[in-house]
């Protein structure tokens, strides 16, 4: 199946990022709905999968030249952030996928819901809500789909710790839990 | 002309074909299982097959096919059990075990050292899924799948974690429930055990032509 | 509200009486709704004005747990989202890990591969028209013929994997273990009793006059809202889109079979459409099978795939078409043995997204029949 190519996006917004590593495209801020408008009228007309990934605030280690041309170890912190990942495809054309990420903070995520545009990200964007906390702008009907309403948290985020559950029994296998929570066995 | 209801009456006439041939053509439209690779064709279902004492399995455990799977179990090669027991306690199958229903402790001598024997190790009934991920990253083939399904006890709170000591069962019983798996172990076994006395032998080699080399060496120093 | 399609009724006050609406829950213990699948509904009489699907009632955040385990340990999980076809939910996720590491599949495993996939349609849709006839009110009589030839096919997967329906049979880089003597004979005897079976079940079901005018005019769906809704699978063919990852993707060896990929010629489908789109999809999968079990050559059966799974950074998508629609899963590594992102795009939750937009103005016995040829299983909606 022939590749959608991301060079006429990035001609057409020059602010958008391409990320080598991940093979996506970063849409700029608030320019997401009028770049998948613009997507929808070349023809690219199905969102296969709307995906939320959170990211805690890591230290990277990279390996880059320094100005003595010497290969040395130079590490940065990457700010926390949740990225929304949308896969598109053409069935016009059967071509794809096109990777578009929507990049956002931990502490206020918002995004702007691709909805009017593809159909598709209804559920997927009430989902990704859900789960990892994203406020998504536009989105016609924006509320809680696997959990029930009165859930607090969000499940899926790297930081979410269970409440207590005064309900649970004890099982002759709760000990395992426990060793893997103190983290006694390694991988 | 199309009656009314004439698709109605197509398909009652197949309802009355399969309801009359379950009568006559008993082999097509009543049985479907086909069991013609089993050696006597049928599964045991007579009264007198079930075993009557406690502990008993059904005399044919190869219920349906050879790699029929229902609980795990721990292998040891004749005699004692816990002489001759390969597992080492390493704790791989309990960190893959998708439900984490393993739990194993490693067994210490009396000085405070490791030896390779587990001291506990138990199977929870009731998480187990048998899905064989623990059979399939043991490195000693330590355990497999055994195919026993009457594990039903009337003890709630503690009945259905079975231990160590049940869950040993021999290596011919294995080859009596699965035997073309457990052939292809044993040569497995048999394969990499050999590789590895060759390699012992070959570096015992090196080692003494090394040491021979070594003496000749110095031999020719103090005869300088 | 949602912007949907306008519904076509009208709200009839009688003399001035005022009426009120009708809220019902179609809750989770239902016996049609095919799994624990809320419908709340609004009714004027039998109409149906408003109709909201609730669900979440089988969430085991199959996601987060495969964040704590490693790659080979959450396959048999994937055997239990869509629990009735194992085999294509197993396949999905081994095609997405292997493009994370390089690793090619041997011949043979690749045609077994797809013996086992194509038999899995063939259990989908032959349960399902099962339950789709059922849920129309023939309690039992299509559903138990359907069950007969089910039954010849698990009893296969059963001495190619050791269990029925919960599998785990693929690996990263072929199979796990290789199918034993006298299978592929036994497998062609039920391909081969197959299309006899089929034709006596048309006989039963395609000319009926109920189900004829129960399920024609039904749950109609436009085309362009089938694209934009993200439909996959046979409810997209049935809505006129040729869309069909095996052709698209060609995945696997598919391009090496000669099949056809049934769809409606025209713009709209109904719920007939899809009853027969699958039934047709049935004979095409049996084309297959001939094939794969003529060709299918001598060999072994995993490539080598490096005994611990530790991908470097990267990301992939991989999908198949599984019976349901588009089966895929998002996986990013990050040079751990465990992923850091899982994700299934599940096809049930999608295709639901038009169950609203079908529904309305219908009456409320036709959103029954709707849902059940919308063919969800709850495993896979509710991961």
């Amino acid at each position: 199946m022939s590749e959608l190519s991301h060079e006429p996006v990035l001609q057409q917004f020059p602010d958008a990022e391409w990320d080598e590593a991940a093979g996506a495209v970063i849409v700029p801020l608030g320019q997401a709905r009028t770049m998948a408008e613009w997507l929808l009228g070349q023809g690219v007309d199905y969102c296969s999968n709307v995906t939320g990934v959170d990211y805690l605030e890591r230290e990277v280690k990279e390996k880059i030249t320094n100005d003595a041309g010497e290969m040395e170890t130079v590490t940065r912190t990457e700010p926390a952030r949740i990225d929304v990942v949308y896969h598109l495809y053409s069935m016009q054309n059967k071509t794809g996928p096109l990777v578009l990420k929507q990049r956002t903070s931990r502490d206020n995520a918002e995004a702007e819901s691709l909805t009017p545009v593809w159909r598709s990200c209804d559920l997927q964007e009430r989902e990704v809500f859900d789960l990892f906390g994203v406020n998504f702008k536009g989105h016609p009907d924006q509320r809680r789909i696997l959990m029930w309403d009165e859930f607090e948290g969000h499940p899926m985020r790297k930081d979410y710790t269970e409440p207590f559950d005064y309900e649970w029994e004890p099982t002759p296998h709760n000990e395992i839990l426990e060793k893997h929570q103190k983290g006694k066995v390694i991988v | 002309m199309r009656i009314l209801g004439g698709g109605i009456f197509k398909g009652m006439a197949v309802t009355l074909r399969n309801f009359v041939g379950s009568y006559l053509n008993k082999k097509e439209r009543l049985h479907t299982n086909d069991y013609s690779w089993r050696a006597d064709g049928a599964l045991p279902q007579s009264i007198g097959d079930y075993p009557k004492e406690k502990g008993e399995q059904l005399s044919d455990t190869t219920t349906v096919t050879e790699y029929s799977r229902n609980f795990p179990m721990l292998l040891h090669d004749g005699g004692e059990p816990m002489d001759t027991v390969r597992c080492v306690a390493c704790q791989i199958c309990e960190r893959e075990c998708p439900p984490q229903c393993i739990y194993i402790e490693k067994d210490y001598d009396e000085n405070g050292k490791y030896i390779k024997r587990p001291a506990v190790f138990d199977i929870d009934v009731s998480v187990c899924m048998s899905c064989q991920i623990c059979v399939e990253v043991c490195p000693f083939d330590a355990i497999v799948m055994n195919s026993q399904f009457e594990l039903s006890t009337p003890n709630r709170f503690g009945g259905l974690l079975v231990r160590r000591d049940d869950l040993l069962k021999s290596n011919d019983y294995y080859h009596k429930i699965h035997p073309e798996e457990a052939a292809s172990r044993d040569q497995k076994m048999a394969v990499e055990k050999a590789a590895k006395e060759a390699k012992k032998k070959a570096a015992a080699e090196k080692a003494k032509a090394a040491a021979e080399k070594k003496a000749a060496e110095t031999a020719k120093e103090e005869a300088k | 509200m949602s912007t949907a399609a306008t519904p076509n009724y009208e709200l009839i006050q009688q003399d001035g009486l005022e009426t009120n609406l009708l809220e019902v829950s179609m809750g989770p213990h239902h016996p049609s709704t095919h799994g624990v699948f809320r419908m709340d509904v609004k009714l004027d009489g039998e109409t149906v004005v408003d109709l909201r699907p609730v669900f979440g009632y089988l969430h085991r955040n199959h996601e987060k747990l495969a964040e704590n385990m490693s790659y080979l340990s959450s396959m048999p999980f994937t055997d239990r989202l869509d629990y009735f076809n194992s085999m294509t939910n197993n396949w999905a996720y081994a095609l997405a890990a292997e493009k994370l590491i390089e690793v090619e599949v041997p011949e043979r495993a690749e045609y077994l591969r797809v013996i086992m996939a194509e038999l899995t349609r063939l259990v989908n849709h032959v349960s399902l028209v099962g339950f789709f006839i059922n849920d129309l009110g023939a309690l039992g009589t299509p559903l138990l013929y359907a069950f007969r030839e089910r039954e010849k096919i698990l009893d296969l997967f059963e001495q190619a994997s050791g269990a029925r329906m919960m599998c785990n049979y693929f690996r990263f880089g072929g199979l796990r273990n290789d199918v034993p003597e006298g299978w592929l004979e036994r497998a062609a005897k039920v391909v081969d009793h197959f299309p006899s079976f089929l034709d006596e079940y048309e006989q039963l079901l395609c000319e009926n006059e109920i189900i004829l005018s129960r399920t024609q005019g039904v749950g109609n769906l436009p085309r362009e809202l089938a694209i934009s809704a993200g439909v996959t699978g046979p409810m997209l063919r049935a809505s006129g889109v040729a869309y069909d990852l095996r052709k698209v993707d060609q995945y696997g060896i598919y391009d090496r079979f000669k099949f056809r990929v049934p769809y409606t010629d025209g713009d709209t489908g109904d719920c007939y459409d899809r009853f027969m789109i699958r039934m047709l999809e049935m004979r095409e999968s049996i084309e297959i099978l001939k094939q794969a079990l003529a060709g299918i050559p001598e060999g072994e059966i995993m490539g080598n795939a490096p005994r611990v799974f530790k991908p470097k950074p990267a990301e992939s998508y991989g999908r198949i078409e599984g019976p349901k629609g588009e089966l895929g899963f998002y996986l990013i590594a990050d040079g751990t043995p465990k992923p850091y992102r899982y994700r299934v795009r599940p096809p049930s939750l999608i295709n639901l997204t038009v169950l609203r937009d079908m529904c309305l103005g219908g009456k409320i016995a036709d959103a029954v029949i709707i849902l059940g040829s919308i063919d969800i299983v709850l495993g896979e909606v509710d991961r």
